[in-house]
């Protein structure tokens, strides 16, 4: 199971970084939701999977016993999807005036303007 | 002190109240801008001042007692979140609450209508929120959580208006910040993955355990390169630094005034804790990096300033290099150094921040912040003149004033190690900032004004009550940059115990872990 | 989007998505759910009404604005943690209570349901103003 989300962290992260190095705005976009993405799998991976384990210990137990699930990871992920939520909203409702301003999705006609000004 | 840490938690509890109270004036009076103005404003006022009173007294706790924790929530330590002050925290939270109310006071004379009815003040206030909660935290992952709080504020704050080049600034300083953010996170997810506690005391212990195994190092290589590369990107160091002077110089005075004293600085603060507290430089090859990086930080900002002629992009450019002195002191690795790095980091947030506030008002008398357009605003204003020379050879590193000690303190450090290269490379920058000054002082202040050929002889600036609230401010971090100097003999030793506190670290973690029982 | 299907289902939608939304809340004391889930669906009930109507309309049966919303459940979060800092504890240390209703039997009550109020007030709030300022603005 390891593998196969290593996998797909891999090609996650790889395609968010394509989408950042192209010119489109849009692209940029797509490009940080998908970084956030491959981040949240990643903490969900290396903190170690488990399978049916319950996140709590019985109250009479002071030891671990049986399998358990790590509940911190989840509540890691879990904040950081919240943040990333507030964040891209941010950067799409950015991107929306500098689509206004420049009128182009094109990142390098960004350069431009502020040169001839 | 007591046990529920109340001094702790008031750096954190006063801006969010302040914050709170604001946007209940902002929602309630919705219809009634003018008196929901002046409620905003009285509401501000009041937190900063507050704020200031606050981390003073926590300060003082912290230098008559010792290093402050308290476990919030009461779960115990490595469950919980952790909030610590220790010497290096409480003097980031002095200066934090400083440029707080000098930066606020500034804002009410220049901050304009429309800002003030969106919300500035209360976006204010979260992001003073963000920077105390980053000094503070003791946990890893609260820290990225506080890092999230500060830049989500700096984004809308930077982004506030319609100005077309702060549009163009925010979209470059948004994306490289989330590209740092996710970095700072995978690490965060590996570091966890490898260790299993996110506290940094417990990590640091830990840590201990797991070096001693040869198959983590490169696991353990490369999460310290990760948090290097993200906090990099946040303080601005070379060759991350590229985002900067672009964003700096859009926003409205006062907020390139509080971003330049404080953002970069909280890059800078997580990297001089990382780096000491939990990959503890000396082994591993981060050391020498880090001179290199210093090295280069110092020489590339100073000669990007050089060929600027904004004045607020030319001071842009001087965050870098001034960067690279506190990234000098911590590479370096000694007490000497590391004191002299926390001490060139009060100095440098107090000086840079006034130099902007300065600039703010060059722009405003002048129309422009372009030096070949404005001139002879030491006949016009001799007063901003005056607040103007003191910060500048403060930057510059000229005697008696507070950055002759630092840089004294980083070149004795880099002396005492033998890295003579490094100490010619700060001197050599050192002597061009004296330059990039100059040029300011000699365009800005001295030439005479090109449009007085057009227009003839402009009248000069009287000091009217309105710019009382533009000067005062500048008097007060004038005044802190001439006392940290003269009395460099009283703060000085502060730094040092901060800096022997950041070079053996038992005494955090031996803080943090008394606490849990 | 002018569908009468919608706005017919709307009417008897959204009591049940309000009643549910403060189920949620209520059952997120020892369950699955909680503040944030149930302030989730409270919006989803307002946001499904502004798409049928409009925003305006939607602000009109709220009442309240947006903002107030946002604002107090801030300040019942952080009272909530304020008052275990007044009993002489860190900051958002949880304190608990017991109620006895007649007829019902001791209630357990204590502050971390405060701050899970205030975080269904905050998540409600804000999660409409971004639907409701995403509307207008298109």
């Amino acid at each position: 199971m390891e593998i196969i989300l290593a996998i797909v962290i891999g090609i996650l992260y790889a395609s968010a970084v394509y989408l950042l190095l192209r010119r489109s705005l849009v692209k940029l976009l797509i490009g940080l939701a998908l970084l956030s993405h491959a981040t949240n799998l990643l903490i969900f991976t290396a903190s170690g999977l488990s399978l049916g384990g319950p996140p709590v210990i019985s109250p009479e137990a002071t030891t671990l016993t049986g399998p358990a699930a790590d509940p911190l990871p989840q509540a890691l992920i879990l904040t950081a999807i919240v943040i990333s939520l507030g964040v891209i909203a941010f950067a799409l409702a950015l991107s929306a005036r500098v689509y206004r301003v420049i009128s182009s999705d094109d990142l390098d006609r960004l350069n431009l303007t502020e040169e001839s000004e | 002190m007591s046990q529920s840490g109340f001094l702790l938690i008031a750096p954190l509890l006063v801006p969010i109240l302040t914050a709170i109270a604001g946007l209940f004036g902002l929602a309630i009076l919705e219809r009634d801008l003018p008196a929901s103005r002046r409620l905003q404003r009285l509401i501000a006022t009041v937190g900063a001042s507050v704020l200031l009173v606050a981390v003073l007294a926590l300060f003082l706790q912290v230098r008559v007692n010792g290093i402050q924790v308290v476990q919030v929530g009461s779960w115990p330590m490595p469950f919980g979140i952790t909030l610590v002050a220790d010497l290096f925290s409480a003097i980031m939270l002095v200066v934090s609450g400083l440029i707080g109310f000098a930066v606020h006071l500034y804002a009410l004379a220049s901050i304009n209508k429309e800002r003030e009815a969106i919300g500035y003040y209360p976006l204010y206030f979260v992001l003073l929120l963000g920077v105390n909660g980053a000094f503070l935290t003791g946990d890893m992952f609260n820290l990225y959580v506080w890092f999230e709080v500060m830049l989500m504020s700096s984004f809308v704050l930077m982004a506030l208006g319609t100005d077309k080049g702060q549009t163009i600034g925010s979209i470059k300083y948004v994306t490289l910040n989330l590209i740092s953010s996710a970095i700072f996170l995978s690490a965060l997810g590996l570091l966890y993955g490898l260790i299993g506690t996110l506290n940094m005391a417990d990590m640091a212990v830990k840590f201990g355990e797991v070096r001693a195994d040869p198959e983590a190092t490169g696991l353990i290589n490369a999460v310290a390169a990760m948090f290097l590369i993200a906090f990099g990107i946040k303080a601005a160091v070379f060759p991350l630094f590229f985002w900067l002077p672009d964003s700096y110089y859009a926003p409205p005075p006062a907020v390139s005034a509080v971003f330049a004293g404080l953002l970069t600085k909280v890059g800078v603060y997580a990297l001089i804790r990382v780096f000491t507290l939990i990959f503890p430089l000396g082994s591993g090859p981060f050391q020498t990096i880090l001179l290199w990086v210093a090295g280069l930080t110092m020489l590339t900002g100073v000669l990007g300033a050089v060929a600027q002629n904004e004045v607020r992009r030319i001071l842009s450019f001087h965050i870098i290099s001034q960067i690279g002195y506190m990234i000098m002191g911590l590479a370096l690795f000694t007490p000497l150094a590391i004191s002299g790095a926390v001490f060139y980091i009060f100095h440098h947030v107090v000086v840079k921040t006034n130099l902007f506030l300065v600039a703010g008002a060059m722009e405003r008398a002048g129309k422009s912040g372009d030096l070949y357009k404005i001139g002879s605003l030491y006949k016009r204003m001799p007063l901003l003149a005056v607040l103007f020379l003191i910060p500048a050879l403060s930057l510059a590193g000229l005697p008696p004033l507070s950055g002759f000690f630092a840089k004294l303190s980083l070149l004795q450090g880099g002396f005492a190690v033998d890295q003579f290269w490094l100490v010619g490379v700060a001197l050599f920058v050192s002597f061009l900032t004296l330059f990039s000054m100059t040029k300011i002082w000699n365009l800005g202040f001295w030439k005479p004004d090109p449009a007085e050929e057009v227009e003839g002889q402009p009248e000069p600036v009287s000091i009217k009550t309105r710019w009382a609230a533009w000067y005062l401010p500048m008097i007060l971090l004038a005044l802190v940059t001439l006392a940290i100097g003269f009395g460099a003999g009283q703060f000085f030793p502060i730094a040092v115990d901060a800096g022997q506190q950041l070079i053996d670290p038992s005494g955090y973690i031996e803080a943090v872990f008394r606490s849990a029982e | 989007m002018n569908s009468i299907i919608l706005r017919t289902a709307i009417r008897f939608l959204m009591p049940l998505l309000i009643l549910f939304s403060l189920f949620l809340l209520v059952r997120g004391h020892n369950q699955s759910g909680g503040g944030f889930a149930g302030g989730l669906v409270a919006a989803a009930a307002f946001a499904l009404y502004s798409l049928s109507y409009n925003a305006n309309e939607a602000r009109r049966v709220l009442k309240i604005s947006p903002a107030v919303l946002i604002t107090s459940g801030l300040l019942v979060a952080v009272s909530s943690g304020l008052i275990g800092l007044l009993a002489g504890q860190p900051f958002l240390t949880g304190l608990w209570t017991y109620i006895t209703i007649p007829g019902f039997g001791a209630l357990e009550v204590g502050t971390p349901v405060l701050f899970d109020i205030g975080v269904y007030l905050l998540v409600f709030g804000i999660t409409i103003t971004l639907v409701f300022s995403l509307e207008e603005g298109a």
